[in-house]
């Protein structure tokens, strides 16, 4: 059943959201917390370590998992908050595809540049 | 309570109803009536004074006035509740505030429109579906089940549709189309059943768009069940399953298969006959 297996990816991309974004926030901040603790200094916010990032195939890899995982949870969230409010069938058919084409495009967008940046060489 | 013990006088309460006829036109109001209280008394018994005393026109719905029936679901001081069974002192109010069930179209003053309700309720056919046909229209023996495979559902068993549960649900409060706690307890009923073979049937309407997923796991419908029916848990159980059959860890059971024979079974021609009539009645 479509709806099923749509919902199975809703939770599954949760799961993975946790994971990306606890990565994302564990290296934005973890600076931060070791730098208040006298136990480094890193500047994870600089330009020039965005870009190395960037251009390693690792952070490549995770940042367009990232996008995909989210565009997904929250365009199927968006959509069924929508479903929920008794719209017409042919109202609720035209977002679930507006979603569709969203999702895609915005995926298409950003995959595109982050592969960009990680063929850039230096900054 | 109006009135105390200690001065004397009979115990009263107001009532507060709303009324509403849609043949004559208006809006929904409510309406204060004095009612005297008795020991016991349930706030059905305080609308049948109400009809028998003061205005016979107060429109309701019940009948076995034992939480049997479910006929009696009214929203009684902020909550869905079956007014047989709900005694006005355990209330602990002095004012016993009665409207229809949210969530329905009204038919007459308490009077709910279960269209929706039973609408929902088949689509998810809520029926034993079995393969064998035949054995189903005309068995020969019972469908085996175990005691344990019988605790998979029978609480479920237990919904008397009185409509409670869609009445509480916020999701129903906002779409329409939602198919509800009550019907979709009720699919899974079938479906944890395993005397059933109709997974897809079921299925159709639990699965769709706007079957389980769109359970936000509120609870109310729990909350407000007077038959201690679980339907948040149904649905969760409902998802659970789902899951676990898109990452192949749970098949579509067979349908349980008929018991076997009975050994010294006394047949229909073995059972002695009926004694002849005494009375032979002349025609």
């Amino acid at each position: 059943m479509r709806e099923s297996r749509l919902w199975f990816w809703h939770i599954l991309s949760a799961v993975a959201i946790l994971f990306l974004l606890g990565l994302h926030m564990g290296i934005m901040h973890m600076g931060t917390v070791l730098e208040a603790l006298g136990l480094g200094s890193t500047h994870p916010t600089a330009t020039a370590e965005v870009f190395a990032r960037s251009q390693h195939l690792f952070f490549m890899i995770t940042y367009i998992a990232l996008l995909g995982t989210a565009l997904f949870h929250g365009l199927y969230g968006f959509r069924s908050i929508l479903c929920e409010l008794s719209l017409s069938q042919s109202l609720q058919k035209a977002i679930g595809r507006l979603c569709t084409v969203a999702g895609f495009a915005l995926f298409l967008y950003g995959t595109y540049v982050a592969v960009r940046v990680f063929q850039m060489k230096g900054v | 309570m109006s009135t105390s013990k200690e001065s004397g006088k009979m115990k009263s309460i107001v009532f507060e109803v709303l009324r509403y006829d849609p043949e004559k036109g208006g809006v929904p109001h409510l309406q204060e009536f004095t009612v005297p209280l008795h020991k016991g008394m349930t706030v059905l018994d305080g609308l049948h004074w109400i009809k028998e005393h003061e205005d016979p026109t107060l429109a309701w719905r019940s009948s076995c006035r034992m939480g049997i029936c479910g006929s009696c679901g009214m929203f009684i001081n902020g909550l869905p509740r079956l007014a047989c069974t709900n005694q006005i002192t355990q209330l602990h109010s002095d004012r016993v505030v009665i409207k229809p069930l949210p969530n329905y179209d009204i038919i007459r003053d308490l009077v709910p429109d279960f269209d929706r309700l039973f609408d929902r309720h088949r689509s998810v056919k809520p029926y034993l579906i079995r393969r064998d046909r035949i054995e189903q229209n005309s068995p020969t023996r019972e469908y085996f089940q175990s005691a344990e495979e019988l605790q998979n559902y029978i609480q479920f068993a237990y919904c008397i549709k009185c409509g409670l549960c869609l009445s509480a649900c916020p999701t129903a409060a906002t779409s329409d189309d939602y198919v509800g706690p009550q019907a979709l307890t009720q699919g899974w009923r079938y479906l944890a059943d395993t005397r059933d073979e109709g997974i897809e049937e079921h299925s159709e309407a639990l699965y769709s768009k706007h079957g389980v997923y769109r359970c936000h796991f509120a609870g109310a419908c729990s909350q407000v069940c007077p038959k201690g029916v679980d339907p948040a848990m149904a649905i969760q159980l409902a998802k659970q399953a789902a899951f676990l059959k898109s990452l192949g860890k749970c098949q579509d059971r067979p349908g349980a298969p008929v018991t076997p024979p009975i050994e010294n079974w006394v047949s229909e021609k073995q059972v002695p006959k009926a004694p002849a009539p005494t009375v032979v009645r002349e025609s």
